[in-house]
C-alpha cells in the first residue's frame, strides 16, 4: 500500500524588539547568564506586567505578510505548568483570542506551487534555560530568555513531507526577516518548531494517529526526524513494530532517533484563563493602518523590479534581495546618486566582503544608503579614486561620516592639478633611471613599478587613466 | 496575639503608616501571612509605599495578615490568629487601630477580611474603586477583584490617605487614567449622598445586633437627611458564588509561582523536582490556600472552565450592569459586611471554609470593583468614584453621633 505523510507544523519565531514582552529588561541575545532579568520576569510577586506595544505591532506586521486575519480585539491568557524554567509557573500567551486567524504561505516545490494554510499566530512569552551540569549533576536556571516576546505560527496540516517543509519554512523565515519580524536565526534558538505528523493510505480523509515532536531547532534535523518518523508509523501501521500512540516525543538528532517523552514533560492540563492583569489590546483604524503601511513589497516584487526599473541583471536583484537591509541601502543609494549598477555593485562585492570579514549576516548591514550614493557620486565625477572610496567605505561601517567631507579632512580628493601631477611624475622618472631603461626595452612590467611609485606619492589620489598617461608622456619625452 | 511581623524604629504618631503585610516593601519582609514566604525580602517597594514615603510618611510596621489574604479575619496567618482573652477572633490591623498604635493602616483587599475586620472591630474603611489605587508590588492573589484599601479610627484619616495614594500609576495595566484617579482626591468635586437603597436579600441571615447596626444607620441617615429606600437586590446574592470561584482560581494560579526554585520556602526533603515541588508546597502552604487552590484548579479544568469559570466571568458583567441601574437611582447600597458580630476560634476551625460562606457580604464589591465603605458597622457600595461623597457622608454621621 502506498502512505501519505501529513504534517502541520507550530513554528516558534523570537521576535525582533528591543526588550521583553511584560517589562523593560533588554531581549538581546548573547549576555551573561541572568544579566537581562528583573523581578517580573524571574517570576516574583508584586510586578504587574505592562504590554511592550512592539510586540503587537510585530504580531501585526507577521500576519499581514503572511495573509492572515487581524483579530482587532486580542487577548492574553495565562497556561499553568510547573517546569523549574519557567519561573512564575504560567506562562502569559494568547489561547482565546488569538492576534492573526486564518493565512496563507505559498510555496514552490518539485510538485509545483501550493498554499498552505496558516491556522493562526499567537503572541507569547518565552521560558528560561536550563543549563545542566553533568560533572557537579546539577540543573540551573538561565532567565535572560524568559519573558522574551514570541510568536507561534500554527499552520493546517498541509505539508505532505520533508521537501513541502523545508519550503514553508524557508519561505516564512524570508517573509518575517524581510518584515523585520525577526531576525530568524535557528542556530540563535529564534526559530524553532514542533512537527505534528501523522501517516494515512494514500487517497483516504481520515487522519492518522499524529504524533508530536518538539523543539526542533535545525532545518536539517527537521528533515531526518521527518523522514525517520514517517518510517517508522508506517512501520507500526504494516508490520505492528512498535505502539502508535498520540505522544509527545523528543528527536535526538545525534542517535537519528526519536523517543517518547517523559510524562512528566507534558502537562495534563493547562487550566487557561484570561490573564486580568493585561487588558485585552484593541487595534483600531490608525494603528492598523500604520502597520499596514509599515509593510515592505514581498522579495520577488522588489526583484522583479529592480530588474524592470533599474535594468539590474537577474543576478544582482537576486542577491540584493536577499536582505531587506541591503534593499534599504540600496534603494537609499539610488535615489542619491541614480546609479543602480554602481550600487548594486557596492553593495553585493564590497560592503558583503566587509561584512563577511567582520562575520555578520547581510541582515546586520547597517551603513547609510544615502551616504554610500554619495560616495558613488565622488567616485563618478573622479573627485575620489575607487581605491580610496573603499577605504572610506570601511570607515562607513564604523561610524557615521559625510563621505565628502571625509575625504577632504583625510587627504583623500583626487589632485587634478595636471601641472602638479606631471611635476610628480617627472620627479619619479627621474628617480628610477633603470625601471625607465627598462621599459624602454619592452619590459610592461617596469612601466607598473613606475605607476606604483607614483601612486604613492600621490596617495592614491589621482585617476589611474590620467596617471597612465602622463607616466607614458613623461618617459616618451625623457 | 501576633500583631507585627517586623517593625521599624518609629517616628510620630502622625507619620507613621502600617501595611498589612500583602504588601511589598525593600526595607522590611513581606510574608503574605505564609510559611511560604517568612522572611522575604522584596527588591522593590510598592508604589504605594512610594507614595506614602513621598509625603512624609513612615512605614512603621507589617501587621499579620491571613495566608495570601484570603480568609474570614487572618486566622490562617503562619504567625497565628489574633484572639482575644474571650476566644472570639480580631484581626491585627483593627486591633492595631483600636490600641491607637497607629492612625491609619493600608490593607489589601483580597477577599473582604479588612472589611469584616473594620465592620466588627466599628473603624472606617474604604475600598477605593477598582484601577485607581496602584497595585504594583502588592502579593498578588485574586487580581482581577484586589484593592488597596485605608482603615482608620476616623474618616479624615481614611481620606488623607487615600488622597496620597490614589492615582494612575504605568507599572499597574489596569491602573486608570489619572484625571479619573483624580476624583479620589480629598479636594475633587462630588456630589453629596441623598438617597441610600437597603438590599433586602442580603438581610436574611444576618443576627440581630448586625440588624441594629442596619437600623442605626437608618436612624443617621433619617437625622442628616439622607433618604432611605429598600430594595430586594436578589441579584447580589449570586456575587458569592461567582467571586468564590473567580477568586479561588486567581490565586491558585497566582500562588503557583512558589515552587521552591528560585525563591520562597525550599523543603530539605526530596529526591527529584516532583518532589521538591510537591513537599515544599506541602510543607509550606495552610489548609485554606490547599483548598482553594484544588477548587481553582478544579474551576479552570478543561472540564469545567465553560461551565464553571466561565459563567462566573458572565455573573460579574451582570452584576456590574446590575449595581449601575440601581446606582442609577440611589447614591449608595446598605448592606451587612458579615452574618455576624463576633466569630470565635472553635468556629473557624469546625468550619474551615467559613470565609467562603461569609464572602457572601463582601463579594458584591470584589467582584465588581464598585468602591465599598465600612461605616459604623455595615457596608455602602458606592458608583465608581464617588469614595469622596461616600466619606463626606460618613463624617456628616460622625458628627451627627458626636452632637447626640
Amino acid at each position: 500500500m502506498r502512505y501519505e505523510t501529513v504534517i502541520g507544523l507550530e513554528v516558534h519565531v523570537e521576535l525582533a524588539t528591543e526588550s521583553k514582552i511584560f517589562c523593560s529588561c533588554s531581549a538581546k541575545f548573547g549576555a551573561e547568564q541572568n544579566d537581562n532579568v528583573c523581578p517580573a520576569c524571574c517570576g516574583m510577586p508584586g510586578m504587574l506586567p505592562v504590554l511592550n506595544k512592539r510586540v503587537v505591532d510585530l504580531g501585526m506586521t507577521a500576519g499581514m505578510m503572511l495573509n492572515c486575519h487581524i483579530n482587532r480585539v486580542t487577548t492574553f491568557d495565562k497556561k499553568s505548568y510547573y517546569y523549574p524554567d519557567l519561573p512564575a509557573s504560567y506562562q502569559t500567551t494568547q489561547w482565546f483570542a488569538p492576534i492573526c486567524v486564518n493565512g496563507t504561505v505559498d510555496i514552490k516545490t518539485s510538485n509545483g506551487e501550493k498554499k498552505v494554510r496558516i491556522k493562526q499566530i499567537h503572541m507569547e512569552e518565552d521560558a528560561g534555560k536550563l543549563v545542566h551540569d553533568d560533572w557537579t549533576d546539577t540543573s540551573l536556571v538561565d532567565f535572560n530568555r524568559t519573558s522574551v516576546p514570541l510568536i507561534e505560527i500554527v499552520s493546517q496540516p498541509d505539508l505532505s513531507g520533508a521537501e513541502e517543509v523545508v519550503a514553508y519554512l524557508e519561505r516564512l523565515r524570508d517573509l518575517l526577516r524581510f518584515a523585520r519580524v525577526s531576525d530568524c536565526r535557528w542556530e540563535q534558538g529564534s526559530m524553532r518548531c514542533d512537527v505534528n505528523l501523522s501517516v494515512r493510505p494514500e487517497g483516504s480523509n481520515v487522519l492518522g494517529v499524529r504524533t508530536e515532536m518538539k523543539n526542533m531547532n535545525s532545518i536539517s534535523a527537521i528533515t531526518r526526524a521527518i523522514d525517520y518518523e514517517t518510517a517508522r508509523h508506517i512501520d507500526a501501521i504494516e508490520n505492528g513494530i512498535g505502539k502508535l500512540v498520540q505522544e509527545t516525543r523528543r528527536w535526538d538528532d545525534v542517535k537519528g532517533k526519536s523517543y517518547p517523552m517523559r510524562n512528566k514533560e507534558t502537562a495534563g492540563d493547562y487550566r487557561y484563563f484570561p490573564d486580568p492583569n493585561v487588558m485585552p489590546v484593541v487595534i483600531d483604524d490608525e494603528w492598523y493602518d500604520r502597520i499596514r503601511k509599515s509593510l515592505p513589497d514581498f522579495p520577488e516584487v522588489k526583484k522583479a523590479h529592480y530588474m524592470e526599473e533599474f535594468g539590474l541583471s537577474e543576478y544582482d536583484a537576486d542577491q540584493l534581495t536577499q536582505s531587506r537591509a541591503f534593499c534599504d541601502v540600496f534603494e537609499d543609494a539610488y535615489a542619491e546618486c541614480s546609479m543602480a549598477k554602481e550600487a548594486a555593485n557596492w553593495l553585493i562585492s564590497d560592503c558583503a566582503s566587509i561584512l563577511n570579514k567582520k562575520q555578520q549576516t547581510f541582515d546586520m548591514l547597517s551603513i547609510s544608503g544615502k551616504a554610500l550614493g554619495q560616495l558613488i557620486k565622488l567616485v563618478k565625477e573622479d573627485k575620489v579614486s575607487r581605491g580610496n572610496a573603499k577605504r572610506i567605505l570601511a570607515v562607513m561601517f564604523e561610524q557615521d561620516i559625510d563621505p565628502e567631507e571625509y575625504a577632504k579632512a583625510n587627504g583623500f580628493i583626487v589632485n587634478n592639478d595636471m601641472g602638479a601631477l606631471e611635476a610628480i611624475v617627472k620627479e619619479v622618472v627621474a628617480s628610477d633611471t633603470k625601471s625607465v631603461t627598462d621599459y624602454k626595452n619592452g619590459k610592461e612590467k617596469a612601466l607598473m613599478a613606475l605607476f606604483g611609485k607614483c601612486m604613492k606619492q600621490l596617495k592614491g589620489n589621482c585617476n589611474p587613466q590620467v596617471l597612465r598617461e602622463m607616466l607614458i608622456k613623461v618617459i616618451d619625452n625623457s | 496575639m501576633k500583631l507585627y511581623i517586623s517593625e521599624s524604629a518609629s517616628t510620630s504618631y502622625e507619620n507613621k503608616v502600617v501595611l498589612d503585610d500583602m504588601i511589598l516593601t525593600k526595607k522590611l519582609p513581606t510574608s503574605a501571612g505564609s510559611r511560604m514566604l517568612d522572611g522575604y525580602m522584596s527588591l522593590f517597594d510598592a508604589e504605594i509605599v512610594t507614595k506614602l514615603e513621598e509625603n512624609g510618611y513612615e512605614i512603621a510596621a507589617k501587621a499579620n495578615v491571613g495566608e495570601f489574604g484570603i480568609d474570614l479575619l487572618g486566622e490562617t496567618s503562619y504567625y497565628g490568629a489574633c484572639i482575644c482573652e474571650d476566644g472570639t477572633l480580631t484581626n491585627a490591623v483593627a486591633e492595631i487601630l483600636k490600641r491607637k498604635e497607629a492612625n491609619a493602616v493600608v490593607c489589601f483587599d483580597v477577599n473582604g477580611a479588612p472589611r469584616r475586620a473594620a465592620a466588627i472591630g466599628n473603624l472606617t474603611y474604604i475600598k477605593p474603586t477598582y484601577g485607581t489605587v496602584s497595585r504594583y508590588g502588592t502579593i498578588p492573589a485574586a487580581c482581577s477583584g484586589e484593592t488597596v484599601g485605608v482603615m482608620a479610627n476616623d474618616t479624615s484619616a481614611c481620606r488623607k490617605i487615600l488622597s496620597i495614594i490614589a492615582g494612575h500609576d504605568d507599572k499597574d495595566g489596569t491602573s486608570l487614567p489619572e484625571e479619573t484617579c483624580a476624583l479620589l482626591k480629598a479636594d475633587a468635586k462630588r456630589e453629596p449622598v441623598k438617597k441610600i437603597a437597603v438590599a433586602k436579600s442580603m438581610l436574611a441571615s444576618v443576627d440581630d445586633k448586625t440588624k441594629n447596626l442596619i437600623e442605626n444607620f437608618k436612624a443617621k441617615a433619617a437625622k442628616c437627611s439622607v433618604e432611605i429606600v429598600e430594595i430586594d437586590a436578589l441579584e447580589l446574592t449570586a456575587a458569592k458564588t461567582a467571586w468564590n470561584i473567580l477568586m479561588s482560581a486567581e490565586v491558585c494560579n497566582n500562588v503557583s509561582r512558589y515552587d521552591g526554585i528560585k525563591f520562597g520556602y525550599r523543603t530539605p526533603k526530596y529526591e527529584d523536582i516532583d518532589e521538591l515541588y510537591t513537599n515544599s508546597r506541602t510543607e509550606a502552604f495552610g489548609y485554606l490556600l490547599k483548598s482553594t487552590i484544588l477548587y481553582g484548579s478544579d474551576a479552570l479544568s478543561t472540564d469545567n472552565y465553560r461551565k464553571v469559570y466561565d459563567k462566573a466571568l458572565r455573573v460579574r458583567r451582570v452584576l456590574s450592569e446590575y449595581l449601575y441601574k440601581v446606582l442609577a437611582e440611589a447614591d449608595g447600597i446598605l448592606i451587612p459586611a458579615c452574618s455576624k458580630r463576633n466569630f470565635t476560634e472553635a468556629e473557624v476551625k469546625t468550619n474551615k471554609y467559613i470565609s467562603y460562606d461569609e464572602s457572601f457580604y463582601t463579594a458584591p464589591s470584589s467582584i465588581t470593583g464598585f468602591p465599598t465603605m465600612v461605616t459604623g458597622g455595615v457596608q455602602i457600595i458606592g458608583k465608581p468614584f464617588s469614595e469622596n461623597s461616600l466619606l463626606d457622608m460618613a463624617l456628616m454621621f460622625e458628627k451627627e453621633g458626636e452632637e447626640s
